[in-house]
């Protein structure tokens, strides 16, 4: 456990060193505002509207599916990092065709999902 | 115990300064790059060659005005550059930058600290980078930031999966998540002259690398797929209303992010700090790694000066599309090999 203290200390410096220097940069700038200048940036003309609007779905369905992926990968991570110990160690050796055989089903489940989601047309961006 | 925290602790300082150094370096680099290919010179006035450059940016950046806009989320929007500064420096103490050196009759490693899951780390950090561009692109209250901020979370997601899997080939012939460990499996040579570096497994491992370089650009939100940023059509994406020093702590966390990819891609794939006569000249091995860093940070600026943009829609496309599946099959293939060939 030792090894993760260092976490601890690049966290306080890096937080102690952004800190610094955002409140160095509100010090030594001026500071002259104008109604126009906290406006927000709109290429020169007045805003319209507001920036506080709905959104596509298309980023929310985008967000789920990552999220469904990203566990699969997060579960492979494990597997991969056993395999080659499973593969030389004479113990296990006799059990490495059904390890690799279960991942491979796994792995097939996985893109019959990513399959899905293609024919469901969530990765079609462009307006038909 | 207070020894070895005050070792970390300067450790920890001489990296972050030298990094620190190394992006204001990085941003010089990528303009004197960028002007040779668009065959000009380039800064060149302060100092010789202009070296200094990078200095007087940084003063500049420290005295200019520091805008809140007043429709902003006043709080979200002060924060919002730390939150991405912040994890991109806490990823650089698990990459081993070099063996170890004897310095004053003792033995330093070259990394801060070793950890048994070092890469599930790095990832983690380096998706914690999101929360950043998308509080800045929201709290901004500008409608070419949120659009910048929404873009850039859909992207750097899409991409992940795509860089997640690719790793996993590697780990498939390293079995260690730790970064010295995957280092260390890949030093000695194949029939006394091919370095055994991943991306010399032909052709799974090269095409692995191929898939994690491209995917690292998507990440570190580089051409050709800056659509977060994208100056001609969003102005600059997430961070248009920023000024002063919390625009240059974006850029800041931008090119941290882009040395930790690059550094991530060498050990991975590139044999991380092995090469000739490492072992007689141990300060040799922090010469290659950062020589082999700098040939992949060149090549992405190469990049970014020679293609044009992706639209989005072939952005998502190419991500989802192309990348996600080759990644699948490339753990596959590598898979079957191995349980082939052990």
């Amino acid at each position: 456990m030792i090894n993760y203290v260092p976490i601890l200390i690049i966290f306080i410096f890096a937080v102690g060193m952004a800190t610094a220097i955002i409140i160095l940069s509100r010090l030594a700038g001026r500071n002259r505002p104008t109604r126009e200048k906290l406006m927000p940036y709109e290429c020169g003309v007045e805003p319209v509207g507001t920036a506080r609007e709905r959104q596509s779905v298309k980023f929310y369905l985008v967000a789920m599916v990552f999220l469904l992926f990203d566990i699969e990968a997060v579960f492979l991570v494990p597997w991969a990092v056993v395999f080659p110990r499973v593969l030389s160690d004479p113990a296990y050796r006799t059990l490495k065709y059904l390890f690799y055989g279960e991942m491979m089903l796994f792995m097939v489940v996985l893109f019959v999902g990513l399959v899905y989601v293609w024919r469901k047309g969530i990765l079609e961006w462009a307006a038909k | 115990m207070i020894d070895q925290l005050l070792g970390w602790a300067i450790q920890i300082l001489i990296t972050l300064f030298a990094l620190v150094t190394a992006v204001a370096y990085l941003t010089f680099m990528e303009r004197k790059v960028m002007s040779w290919i668009q065959l000009r010179v380039g800064p060149n006035r302060v100092g010789p060659w202009g070296l200094l450059q990078p200095a007087a940016d940084g003063l500049k950046f420290i005295f200019k005005e520091d805008i809140i806009p007043l429709e902003a989320n006043r709080w979200l929007y002060i924060i919002a550059p730390a939150v991405s500064v912040v994890p991109a420096m806490m990823s650089l103490i698990v990459i081993p930058w070099g063996s170890e050196i004897h310095l004053f009759g003792r033995t330093i490693p070259l990394h801060v600290t070793q950890m048994n899951i070092g890469l599930l780390y790095v990832f983690a950090l380096t998706s914690l980078g999101v929360y950043g561009i998308v509080l800045a692109g929201w709290s901004s209250n500008n409608k070419y930031s949120l659009m910048g901020g929404l873009r850039s979370s859909a992207q750097m997601i899409s991409y992940e999966l795509a860089l997640g899997l690719a790793i996993v080939s590697v780990l498939l012939w390293t079995g260690s998540l730790d970064l010295v460990e995957i280092t260390k499996s890949q030093s000695g040579t194949w029939f006394g002259f091919i370095p055994r570096w991943n991306i010399f497994r032909f052709p799974l491992g090269t095409f692995g690398f191929i898939i994690f370089y491209i995917a690292s650009l998507a990440e570190t939100n580089r051409t050709p797929f800056d659509l977060p940023e994208a100056d001609s059509e969003l102005v600059a994406g997430y961070h248009t209303e920023y000024s002063s020093m919390k625009f240059a702590l974006f850029q800041m966390a931008e090119y941290l992010n882009l040395i930790t990819a690059a550094s991530i891609g060498t050990t991975l794939f590139l044999g991380g700090w092995n090469g000739p006569g490492v072992e007689q000249l141990p300060i040799l091995s922090l010469v290659y790694f950062v020589i082999k860093v700098l040939v992949l940070i060149f090549i992405a600026m190469w990049i970014r000066f020679t293609l044009p943009r992706f639209r989005y829609d072939q952005l998502m496309r190419f991500g989802w599309k192309w990348l996600l599946p080759l990644a699948i099959i490339n753990i596959i293939a590598t898979a079957t090999l191995l349980i082939f060939i052990r």
